[in-house]
C-alpha cells in the first residue's frame, strides 16, 4: 500500500466524516425552516404549498376582508395592553398555559380560559370552564356568544376587543 | 442518515486495516455486520415506539459509537501481529489490550442499544419518570456510594487510587455513569415540584434571592453527599459534571442568573480548596499549569504531555487511521481517546467529532425548548447540558484548557458503563423529543397565520 493511497484514504475519510456532519446540519436546517433545498427551491415549494390548498377552498368561503369583518383582536387593558392578534381562519385560545394562542399574563385567568373562533362570518367567544369567568361587555359568557366589533371581552384584568 | 453513519464507520474500519497492514482487516465484515444489525434494531425501535423522535439523535450516536469501536479495534491491534505497538521507543506504558476488546465493545454496544430500546418501550410518556423522583434519587445516591463502601479490592482502579468501579468476575461496572442519569431525573422531578417556592420565596441577601432552606434542603443534601462521595472516590471530573448539571437545572427551573454565579464561585472555591487539601488533586493542578517541568513530565503530567504530543503530531489532517502512534499515551483507549483521534484524524477530524457532540446537545436543548411540560423541559435541558459539560470537561482536560480529570468521552471511550449510560440518555432524549414533536391530536392548520404583533 503506497503512501499516496494512504494519504488519499485519509483525506477521503475526513471528507466523508465532514459530509456526515454537513448532512446532519442539513437535517437541523430542514427542521428549522420546513422544506429542504436551496432558498429558491424552498420559495417555490412554499409558493406551491400556498397555491395547492387555497384554490379548492376559495369558492365556499365568503368574500374575505369585507367591511364588517374584524381583522384583529386587540388587548385594550391588562398586563398585555397593546398586544394584538391577527384574526385568521382558525380559533384563538386564550389562557395562561403556554399552548394558548394568546398567553395571558393574568393571575385571574385560567390556564385554558376561553376561545374565540369564527363561524359563518362571525366571531364567537366561548368560555372553556374558567374559574373566574369570561364577560362579554357586562354579561357573563355561559354559552358560545357572537362577538360584535368593539365590544369588550373581559378575562380577569385583561380586556380584549375585536377591531376592524 | 443512519445508513450514512454506518457507511462512515465501515470506511473508518477499512481505513484502519489499510493503515496497519495495507489490506482490509480480517474479521471486518463480522464486526461491521454486527454493528449494522444493532443499529438497524435501534432504528426500528425508534420507528416503532417513538416515531416522532428527533431524526438525528440515533444516527449521530451510532456514528460516535462506531468510531469508538473502530478506535478500540485500532488500539487492540497495536503491538499485535507485527503492527507497530506498545514497545516502540522503549515506552512500555500502554497496557496491551485484550485481543477481544473490539468484540467486547460491540457487545456493550448491543447492551446499550438493548437498554435504549427497553427505555423507549417502558416509558411511553417521559412524564411517568416523574413518579420515581425520590426512588431514583435514592438509587443514584446508592450507586455513587457503593464503590466507596466496598473494599478497594473490588472497587479500586488499579494504579490510580480512584474507587469508582465494581469488579465482579472480570466485569467492571462504573455505577456513577448510571447514577448521573438517575440523579438528573430526580433533580428534575424535585425542582418541578418545588420550582415556585425556589423562585419566589426567600430572603434577599446581597442582591441575590436565596430560597427558603426547607425547600432547598433535601436537594442540597443529596448534592452535597454525592460530591463528598465523589471526593472520597477521587473522581473530580464526575463531580464537576454533577455540579454543573445541578446548577444548570436550577437555572432552567428558576431562570435566576444568580444561580450560575453562585454555582461557579462555589465550584472554583471548592476546587481551589481541594487542590490544597488533597495531594492528588493538587498534583492534577500542577500537571495542568506546568506540564513540561522535569518532575511533572515524568510523573503526573506524563499522560497529558503524551496526549498533547499525539495531537500535535496529528496536525491538521492527522496521520490517518492506523498510521499514528496513539498507543504511546497511557489510557488512550478510555480517558484520552480524544487525543488518539486527534493524532489519527487531525484537527479536521476532531472538529467534526466536536460538531457531532454539539449536535446531540443542540437537539437535546431544542427538545427542551419545544416540549410542553416543565418536568420534561428540565430533564431534556439537564441531560443535554450534562452531556455537553462532560465532553467539555474531558476534551478541555486533554487539550490542557482545564485540569485533566479522568472521565469518559461519551460513546468514544472504550468501556461498557459509559456506553450503556450514554445510550440510555439518548433513549430518554428520543422519548422526550418524540413527545415534543408529536403533532397535536387535532392538527391546527398552518401555523404562522396567527401572529402576535405589538402595536407600540
Amino acid at each position: 500500500m503506497s503512501a499516496l493511497t494512504l494519504t488519499l484514504i485519509r483525506v477521503a475519510f475526513l471528507a466523508v466524516l465532514w459530509l456526515f456532519v454537513i448532512a446532519a446540519i442539513g437535517v437541523v436546517r430542514t427542521d428549522l425552516f420546513g422544506s429542504s433545498g436551496s432558498p429558491s427551491r424552498r420559495a417555490r415549494a412554499r409558493a406551491r404549498a400556498q397555491q395547492a390548498p387555497r384554490q379548492p377552498q376559495r369558492p365556499p368561503r365568503q368574500p374575505r376582508p369585507g367591511r364588517s369583518t374584524p381583522r384583529v383582536l386587540l388587548v385594550t387593558d391588562g398586563a398585555l395592553k397593546g398586544t394584538s392578534v391577527d384574526l385568521a381562519e382558525q380559533q384563538i385560545t386564550l389562557g395562561r398555559s403556554n399552548d394558548a394562542t394568546l398567553v395571558l399574563n393574568d393571575d385571574y385567568a385560567s390556564s385554558r380560559h376561553a376561545r374565540i373562533f369564527p363561524q359563518d362570518g362571525q366571531w364567537i367567544v366561548e368560555d372553556l370552564g374558567s374559574t373566574n369567568g369570561t364577560y362579554l361587555d357586562r354579561q357573563k359568557v355561559t354559552r358560545p356568544m357572537p362577538v360584535p366589533v368593539g365590544v369588550p371581552i373581559r378575562i380577569g384584568k385583561t380586556v380584549l376587543e375585536l377591531r376592524r | 442518515m443512519l445508513i450514512f453513519a454506518v457507511a462512515v464507520v465501515g470506511f473508518a474500519y477499512a481505513s484502519v486495516g489499510f493503515g496497519l497492514k495495507g489490506r482490509l482487516p480480517s474479521g471486518m465484515f463480522t464486526y461491521l455486520l454486527a454493528f449494522i444489525v444493532i443499529m438497524a434494531l435501534a432504528h426500528l425501535a425508534v420507528r416503532r415506539f417513538a416515531p416522532y423522535a428527533d431524526p438525528l439523535l440515533v444516527p449521530v450516536a451510532a456514528m460516535l459509537n462506531g468510531l469508538g469501536v473502530v478506535m478500540t479495534y485500532r488500539l487492540q491491534e497495536a503491538g499485535r501481529d507485527g503492527n507497530p505497538g506498545a514497545n516502540v521507543n522503549g515506552h512500555g506504558l500502554f497496557v496491551p489490550m485484550n485481543s477481544s476488546a473490539t468484540l467486547i465493545q460491540i457487545f456493550y454496544t448491543a447492551i446499550g442499544v438493548a437498554c435504549f430500546v427497553a427505555v423507549l418501550v417502558m416509558f411511553r410518556e417521559a412524564r411517568t419518570l416523574q413518579r420515581y423522583t425520590y426512588t431514583l434519587g435514592a438509587a443514584g445516591l446508592f450507586l455513587i456510594a457503593l464503590p466507596a463502601l466496598l473494599p478497594s479490592s473490588i472497587s479500586g482502579v488499579p494504579g490510580t487510587g480512584a474507587k469508582i468501579q465494581i469488579s465482579l468476575g472480570g466485569f467492571t461496572l462504573q455505577p456513577e455513569e448510571f447514577a448521573k442519569l438517575a440523579l438528573a431525573v430526580s433533580f428534575a422531578g424535585y425542582l418541578v415540584a418545588k420550582r415556585d417556592a425556589l423562585a419566589l420565596a426567600g430572603r434577599r441577601v446581597l442582591g441575590i434571592d436565596l430560597p427558603r432552606g426547607r425547600d432547598l434542603g433535601p436537594i442540597l443534601v443529596v448534592w452535597g453527599l454525592s460530591l463528598l462521595l465523589l471526593v472520597f472516590e477521587s473522581d473530580i471530573g464526575t463531580s464537576a459534571v454533577f455540579m454543573g448539571m445541578f446548577v444548570a437545572m436550577l437555572y432552567i427551573a428558576t431562570s435566576r442568573t444568580s444561580w450560575l454565579l453562585i454555582g461557579f464561585l462555589l465550584f472554583v472555591a471548592g476546587a481551589f480548596t481541594a487542590s490544597k487539601l488533597f495531594s492528588h488533586v493538587g498534583a492534577r493542578f500542577s500537571a495542568w499549569l506546568h506540564p513540561f517541568t522535569a518532575v511533572n513530565i515524568q510523573n503526573s503530567a506524563f499522560q497529558l504531555v503524551k496526549g498533547l504530543e499525539g495531537m500535535g503530531s496529528g496536525g491538521l489532517l492527522g496521520k490517518g487511521l492506523g498510521s499514528g502512534q496513539p498507543y504511546l499515551t497511557p489510557l488512550v483507549q478510555s480517558d484520552l481517546v480524544f487525543t488518539g483521534f486527534g493524532e489519527e484524524l487531525g484537527l479536521t477530524g476532531l472538529m467534526a467529532l466536536l460538531l457531532l457532540y454539539a449536535l446531540i446537545a443542540q437537539r437535546g436543548l431544542s427538545t427542551a425548548l419545544m416540549v410542553k411540560d416543565p418536568f420534561s423541559k428540565l430533564l431534556a435541558g439537564g441531560l443535554s447540558f450534562m452531556f455537553a459539560l462532560q465532553v467539555f470537561v474531558i476534551v478541555g482536560g486533554v487539550t490542557r484548557l482545564i485540569p485533566l480529570t479522568g472521565i469518559t468521552t461519551p460513546f468514544l471511550s472504550q468501556g461498557g458503563s459509559s456506553l450503556v449510560a450514554s445510550w440510555v440518555m439518548i433513549a430518554v432524549l428520543a422519548r422526550l423529543s418524540d413527545t415534543a414533536r408529536r403533532p397535536p391530536p387535532q392538527p391546527i392548520q398552518e401555523e404562522g397565520l396567527t401572529q402576535v404583533v405589538s402595536l407600540q
